[in-house]
């Protein structure tokens, strides 16, 4: 076992423990905590997959927006939900049942798919990935389209954000 | 190195902890917790598969670019409607939001 390999598997350690207890911690702000945990763990999985550019976007992105953000939205509607109360709903045995089921169906799926065994990564990622990905994002002939409709759908989500979050007069 | 199969087991696990919050939470802005945590899988399975199977094409990370815009609209809209209901309702328990149900 190489040392890459114990990384990985302490960062998916911390990272699923952290999400567990997102999905199962009562106090609502210690779940957003841990959902900052679990972020940065999949950050260092981005790192260890030599994908830097996106453990960037992660931390900027999800920790510093995304998860900021729903603490935010948890203080300004802290009142109702008493932290002491229980935090799932009558039915969450059935959701865990569904949840163990899809994983055991997921890994079943995986497991007969030939590219399973694959272990080297292909070798050669380089600087210029970043480039190319820029490039890629506005050429006609790449993903021009689909970068287009995000960016639309990022300005329309913004302002119904602001349309929907306004007092009433 | 780490092979493929650790990342899409990592991940899956990671999607099913999230759909279990997203199914069994009781408040809304937990169930965006496990909608985010979900997306987060899905983007390291984007980033894995790319990283083992065409790292020449740039398919994988231009997905992933998207699936983080989209998780940044889906996060704003949701919290400023869950901000709305509260006002109008105070409450922002899913069970209550009852109004479009027979």
């Amino acid at each position: 076992m190489t040392t890459t390999q114990m990384i990985f598997l302490a960062t998916a350690l911390l990272t699923l423990v952290a999400a567990i207890m997102v999905v199962s911690t009562r106090k609502l702000v210690h779940a957003a905590l841990w959902l900052i945990l679990a972020l940065f763990g999949v950050a260092i999985t981005f790192v260890l997959l030599e994908a830097g550019f996106f453990a960037v976007i992660q931390v900027v992105v999800y920790i510093g927006a995304i998860a900021i953000l729903m603490i935010f939205a948890i203080m300004l509607t802290r009142r109702e939900v008493r932290d002491v109360s229980p935090q799932t709903n009558r039915s969450w045995w059935l959701a865990a049942v569904i949840t163990v089921l899809f994983f055991t169906g997921i890994v079943f799926m995986l497991s007969s798919w030939e590219g399973f065994s694959v272990n080297q990564p292909v070798a050669g990622v380089g600087v210029d990935t970043i480039d190319k990905l820029g490039q890629a994002l506005v050429s006609p002939h790449a993903y021009v389209l689909p970068f287009e409709v995000a960016s639309v759908l990022l300005l329309a989500a913004m302002i119904g954000a602001i349309y929907a979050a306004r007092e009433k007069k | 190195m780490v092979p493929l199969p650790w990342y899409l087991i990592f991940a899956a696990a990671l999607f099913c902890i999230g759909l279990y919050g997203v199914l069994a939470r009781k408040n809304a802005i937990a169930i965006l917790m496990g909608v985010e945590l979900m997306l987060n899988a899905v983007n390291i399975n984007l980033i894995a598969f790319w990283r083992y199977q065409a790292v020449e094409q740039v398919a994988g990370p231009a997905f992933a670019v998207i699936v983080f815009a989209v998780a940044a609209a889906e996060v704003a809209v949701g919290l400023a409607l869950f901000i709305s209901i509260y006002r109008r309702r105070d409450s922002i328990i899913a069970d209550d939001i009852d109004l479009l149900k027979w």
